[in-house]
């Protein structure tokens, strides 16, 4: 009795770990297979024509791009800054919880309530329109937990003898920081942004109703812009063109891999060095 | 001066998360409140009607909806994470664990549009042509959403049990347990509370989760009579008309972002009081 419920837990749990990867591989595999035979140099280099039924994705490979370069440095900065204000100048107290709890319930608010709470504010309130400006801060705002909880614990990984050489040595705290701990913490950092850049991209409720659905070029920073998943999405639903759909959902399958692979290899690069 | 700046510099950026979310708490109910308030909290709650043109707003059958398709999500996704973060801490040889480790994060990084897309493609024509039904439909939905808060799941999993002593373990094991009876009866039972936070996470994102199951819901707007009946969540009920809508309409639509923002930082609450410690 007691074998045969051994042997029905290891081959579950066997099952279950190969299952999960097999998952991706299907997944990641069929948009690929299918979608690959569609990109052409002429599908990324041209716009769309026809709302997608024809020409290319170039206006879409632009947005996404200018959307997520405009966020990320902005969350980045103001992340890294609190993440910083967190490991290296306070102790635990109720202030630290409390930006705690914040950062944790900002992660969970989900991306629909991002979209909403960025039309309200920046396309009507503040009157941006529907544009690059409004997508970028509402997209800043939506990656920043990701930015703080990855640089909070790489800071935090640093040997503290780092710091104690350098106050040895005559050093300020500021300049301790800044030439000893980031550059420490630097890979693990940078493994955050490029989460947030890789989120970014991949957003599709948060950015639809911000940076709007124009099949146009963006001139300034107040037009609007289509990503590469709102894209996707449109075509895919309105079934403008299925073949369009897998081509754009394999670029978009091989932009997020490459962040993301990235990612993982500072990541994997920090684990060995500290 | 110059130490003293920077400081106050990094205290606000520290404040920002703070700041951000409660702009979001407070937009979202200032948008939303006139419409809740017109139609009365009950019956906007429990109304079952939703005919913006008449402006009667019920929303009852998209919030029975996503609890519909969140339950499913979680009774496929919880038991098959629990699984595998227990396949990647206890029985994985190395390098395994290793590439499945990657495989999850990648899963994480998976935009939602292609979830509901392979769904789309995949799924509604497997339910339609085996279990009958337009395809589109709760258990459509339930299976894309299980996929997705499958990431979620497994790594705050993994991350409890990984927090445990490994002399519980060792200890099991010492008493002639197998691997097997070491984690069914030592290693989850311990990091249940862990384990609980997590799948709590994980029901958070298969309610918050919207593109995806606009994809493959059906989007109709009657309670779902079963499995393979399609439905409406919350979620998919706010994008579907934030095109268009206006007026007292949108209103309606923020109060639906009302009871989803609430609902959720409830479960976040009760997922971070449950998990306190673990995560550190």
């Amino acid at each position: 009795m007691n074998r045969l419920k051994d042997r029905l837990g290891t081959t579950l749990v066997w099952l279950s770990g190969i299952g999960v990867m097999l998952l991706l591989a299907a997944i990641v595999g069929m948009v690929l297979v299918r979608g690959i035979p569609a990109l052409s140099v002429e599908f990324l280099t041209s716009a769309p024509e026809k709302m997608g039924r024809e020409g290319g994705i170039l206006p879409m490979i632009v947005g996404t791009m200018l959307l997520a370069l405009l966020a990320v440095p902005l969350s980045g900065i103001l992340g890294v800054g609190a993440a910083i204000y967190l490991a290296e100048y306070t102790v635990e107290s109720r202030l630290t919880r409390i930006v705690r709890l914040a950062t944790e319930s900002l992660a969970g608010v989900p991306s629909i309530i991002f979209g909403l709470f960025g039309f309200v504010l920046f396309v009507m309130t503040l009157g941006f329109g529907w544009s690059l400006l409004s997508g970028a801060l509402t997209l800043a705002f939506m990656t920043l937990p990701t930015i703080i909880r990855t640089a909070e614990e790489s800071i935090r990984s640093v040997p503290g003898i780092y710091r104690e050489v350098s106050y040895a040595l005559g050093a300020g705290k500021w300049q301790t920081i800044r030439r000893v701990v980031l550059p420490s913490a630097g890979p693990g950092i940078l493994t955050g942004i490029m989460l947030a850049l890789g989120r970014s991209v991949a957003e599709t409720a948060a950015v639809i109703f911000t940076a709007g659905s124009s099949l146009k070029y963006p001139r300034t920073l107040f037009d609007p812009v289509r990503t590469m998943a709102v894209h996707f999405y449109i075509l895919a639903r309105e079934g403008i063109s299925m073949e369009r759909a897998y081509g754009t959902a394999a670029m978009l399958i091989i932009l997020i891999l490459i962040v993301n692979s990235v990612a993982l290899l500072l990541m994997q690069r920090f684990r060995a060095k500290v | 001066m110059h130490e003293r700046r920077i400081e106050r510099l990094l205290t606000c950026a520290a404040l920002s998360s703070i700041a951000i979310l409660a702009l979001i708490i407070l937009f979202i109910f200032k948008e939303g409140i006139g419409a809740v308030r017109h139609t009365g909290v009950l019956n906007f709650l429990v109304g079952s009607r939703w005919s913006p043109s008449r402006e009667v707003f019920g929303i009852f059958p998209m919030i029975v909806g996503s609890l519909w398709v969140t339950v499913g999500a979680l009774l496929l996704g919880a038991p098959l994470g629990i699984l595998c973060a227990v396949f990647l801490s206890e029985f994985a040889p190395p390098k395994i664990a290793n590439l499945a480790r990657v495989s999850v994060q990648m899963l994480a990084a998976i935009p939602s549009v292609v979830y509901g897309f392979i769904g789309l493609v995949v799924v509604v024509p497997l339910i339609r042509e085996y279990l009958g039904g337009p395809g589109f439909s709760v258990m459509a939905s339930s299976i894309v959403l299980a996929t997705m808060i499958l990431p979620t799941v497994i790594s705050i999993s993994l991350d409890a049990i990984e927090a445990l002593p490994s002399s519980y373990k060792e200890g099991a094991i010492a008493l002639g347990a197998t691997k097997w009876q070491a984690v069914a009866m030592v290693i989850l039972p311990s990091a249940r509370s862990g384990i609980l936070a997590a799948v709590i996470l994980g029901m958070g994102r298969a309610l918050g989760e919207t593109m995806a199951v606009i994809m493959v819901a059906g989007n109709a707007l009657s309670v779902p009579t079963g499995a393979l009946a399609p439905v409406r969540t919350l979620t998919s009920g706010i994008a579907l008309e934030m095109g268009y809508a206006t007026g007292l309409h949108r209103q309606a639509l923020f109060g639906m972002g009302i009871v989803l923002l609430l609902l959720i930082l409830g479960l976040n609450l009760i997922a971070s009081s449950v998990g306190r410690g673990v995560r550190r």
